[in-house]
């Protein structure tokens, strides 16, 4: 396999495993929960570090995932006294165990390579070098980390979909059922924890919460099924990963901050174009409900005046804006537009209606 | 003493102490609106989404002056906050999701920005973790006055739209309805959060300048009801922790100022939420024990006035262990007795009969009135 091979394979990797819990975490709208775990994580790192006194060491991820359900944990204890709300409680946790965190190492782990930018920022782009076997492979550790990660989150997405389902959209049922909310929160954001220390090493932290929300939130744009949410989701994830790399290679930069942009992109371009649920599809909507709407009035008008001595005063083309109190413009061309649906017809200056406007007049007031 | 003699005298340490005070007042202000609308991590998703200005402003002017680089954060703090509204008001979107991709999707590309000015030679290495970390040490008296002059504006803002913006942090919908303009005065509000934000850049740096403004807000809100002396004291809370952040720092070997006074203020928060009066851990287990203990002299004065309604003499003494069985077994009857003697409303006739002062009558009728 090709370096650049490789790397566009872990980008895809990581992008994936981050985007599958993302889905839970933004639609418990615990989002941010995100972006305290994967600053924390660095403490969990350093006192690993500390503890084993080797950087390598298999045992820093389970450290730092730890560290990242202490996180969760200690946000709890916060809220649960009831004197602090959720969102101040993350912000008051997650940087005081991040300074922790960047004290510990200014103090004890200088000379070692964590320092907290590339942390903060990954090396995707020189994940390439650090090897390891694998079944006789030899591939990037980053590719095995992240790939064990993934087939991790996919197995446990499998097993408790079901779970996972009704304690996001029901967590009354799914105790009443007897699942325990408690046990699925804190194993998702164990998941949460573990997907986010391993994907660390290929774009750091902040960039992190990138490939964690923004490919669910625009899954969510298309569509309200949570299967297909996870599919659109990773799909998203796997279209910033690929676009990511194309981008930081066209333009020789950094590859997490492409994959983040990149992620940012798909996101504006969902939020712009998504059927249904897009800025233009919603004002597209807004508007055409505005002349059905006024449509709607016209008609109404027409039928009440119907037949009646008043018809050819009230029902005049050119007066009718003052009966129904709108500006002249507006009111041609609302009757424009209902002679182009066929409710109303022009006759010597008056508006009829035709079967059709007379349907669905009647059928308004009804309702 | 010594160390304030230290303050005035080293111009390095007055300086940052100076600076991270100033810093300290404005965020504590201005998190005070943001803790209580709810909106704690507005603050973190706008400091990072600067990184982009602040690159984008150096791009374009070549300049590394404070001021070009905080108008640069500024501008894309409030791009940022203008896509969240958007994306909030449009969408089913939560803003906890909008926060997180544009705090995550503006950093990343800042991040690409900022290569493309080392690619042009230009020196930035340290400057990307002058703003991730900030660098408190680096502050300049020049800086200070900068900061300060902001500052003074921002306070003068808050205080010229006192009425505007309590009415946005407690009832929005009221505030419409009187007719003002609630979504200007939500802007407002958010720009001048991203400028006491990004005036903090330089000093604490992107990740902990969250902590800024929500940990001084949060402890102020555990003593007080009232928005004036919340802010105040947050903004005290602000400074003291600023100022006694930079001490720190400038003892301790390899301790830089930023984690050093997130850790204070923290450790305020953490004060603040055990230790407040009314509200606090410790105050209210206190309030609930005494009100335990009233509730039990008030029962047995009680049993005790009950017993002497059987007998002519109302002072007639009763044996403990029908009091013990009239408290339901539940035990302590006797300290409570006690305690009752040394408030002059029982005396202990023998060793185990009790009985009631004229006073304890008294006090037990009081009891019985409110008890209907």
């Amino acid at each position: 396999m090709s370096a650049s091979t490789e790397i566009l394979l872990i980008a895809i990797v990581t992008a994936t495993a981050c985007a599958l819990p993302g889905v839970f975490l933004v639609l418990r709208q615990m989002a941010m929960m995100s972006d305290a775990i994967s600053h924390t994580v660095l403490l969990g790192i350093v006192i690993g570090f500390l503890i084993f006194n080797d950087l390598d060491s298999p045992w820093l991820i389970p450290a730092a995932a730890l560290m990242g359900v202490i996180t969760v944990f200690l946000v709890e204890v916060f809220v649960n006294t009831r004197l602090v709300k959720e969102d101040a409680a993350i912000g008051i946790v997650f940087p005081a165990l991040f300074s922790i965190a960047v004290i510990l190492i200014s103090r004890y782990a200088s000379g070692v390579h964590l320092d907290s930018d590339a942390v903060l920022l990954g090396q995707l782009e020189f994940s390439f070098f650090d090897r390891t076997e694998f079944f006789g492979l030899n591939l990037a550790t980053s590719l095995v980390t992240m790939g064990v990660i993934l087939l991790v989150n996919l197995i446990l997405l499998l097993v408790f979909y079901k779970e996972l389902k009704i304690s996001t959209f029901d967590a009354g049922l799914a105790a009443a059922l007897g699942f325990s909310p408690v046990l699925i929160h804190y194993g998702l954001m164990m998941m949460v924890s573990i997907t986010a220390v391993g994907a660390f090493d290929a774009v750091g932290s902040i960039l992190v919460v990138a490939l964690m929300i923004a490919p669910a939130a625009t899954a969510w744009l298309f569509t309200d099924r949570l299967s297909q949410m996870l599919l659109f989701s990773t799909i998203a994830a796997v279209l910033s990963a690929v676009g990511g790399f194309g981008m930081a290679l066209f333009f020789d930069t950094n590859m997490g901050g492409s994959m983040a942009t990149m992620c940012g992109i798909i996101f504006i371009i969902a939020l712009l174009a998504a059927p249904n649920r897009g800025l233009i599809a919603v004002a597209l909507r807004r508007m055409r409900q505005r002349w059905e709407f006024s449509q709607t009035m016209l008609v109404i008008h027409l039928l009440n005046h119907e037949g009646t001595d008043r018809e050819a005063d009230e029902c005049r083309v050119d007066h009718l804006w003052e009966h129904l109190r709108w500006k002249p413009e507006f009111a041609e061309q609302v009757i424009r537009y209902a002679e182009d649906h066929g409710t109303v017809r022009r006759q010597r200056g008056i508006l009829n209606l035709t079967d059709e406007g007379r349907d669905i007049a009647e059928s308004a007031m009804v309702r | 003493m010594e160390l304030l003699i230290e303050i005035f005298s080293d111009y390095t340490l007055r300086t940052v102490a100076l600076g991270t005070a100033v810093l300290g007042i404005v965020s504590g202000a201005l998190g005070t609106y943001a803790v209580l609308r709810r909106q704690s991590l507005l603050g973190d998703a706008m400091s990072h989404a600067a990184l982009p200005g602040v690159v984008l402003a150096f791009m374009l002017t070549g300049s590394r002056e404070p001021l070009v680089l905080i108008i640069g954060a500024g501008i894309a703090g409030i791009i940022g906050t203008l896509f969240m509204l958007v994306i909030t008001r449009f969408t089913r979107i939560h803003a906890d999701s909008a926060l997180g991709i544009i705090l995550s999707v503006f950093f990343g590309f800042g991040l690409i920005l900022l290569q493309v000015v080392e690619r042009l030679g230009l020196p930035n290495r340290a400057g990307l973790n002058v703003f991730l970390f900030g660098q408190a040490a680096t502050l300049l008296q020049r800086d200070v006055i900068i900061m300060l002059i902001i500052s003074v504006f921002v306070l003068a803002m808050v205080a010229l739209f006192w009425k505007e913006f309590k009415l946005l942090s407690f009832d929005r919908d009221f505030g419409s309805s009187l007719g003002f303009n609630m979504v200007w005065i939500d802007i407002i509000m958010i720009s001048l959060l991203v400028l006491a934000i990004v005036i903090g850049l330089q000093a604490v740096g992107v990740v902990l300048m969250s902590a800024m403004i929500v940990a001084p807000a949060a402890a102020a809100r555990q003593w007080t009801d009232n928005l004036a002396v919340m802010m105040i004291l947050s903004a005290i809370f602000g400074a003291i922790s600023g100022i006694t952040g930079a001490i720190i720092s400038s003892t301790g070997a390899g301790l830089s100022t930023g984690p050093v006074v997130v850790l204070v203020i923290s450790s305020i928060v953490l004060i603040s939420i055990l230790f407040a009066t009314k509200r606090g851990i410790v105050w209210s287990w206190y309030s609930r024990l005494r009100n335990q203990r009233i509730l039990r002299l008030e029962a047995i004065l009680n049993d005790m006035l009950k017993l002497a309604e059987q007998h002519e003499d109302p002072t007639h003494p009763h044996a403990l262990v029908v009091l013990e069985a009239m408290g339901h077994m539940q035990g302590g009857v006797r300290n409570t007795l006690n305690e009752l003697i040394n408030r002059g409303w029982v005396v202990q006739v023998d060793s185990t009969h009790y009985s009631l002062t004229p006073a304890g009558i008294e006090e037990a009728e009081t009891f019985l009135v409110s008890e209907d």
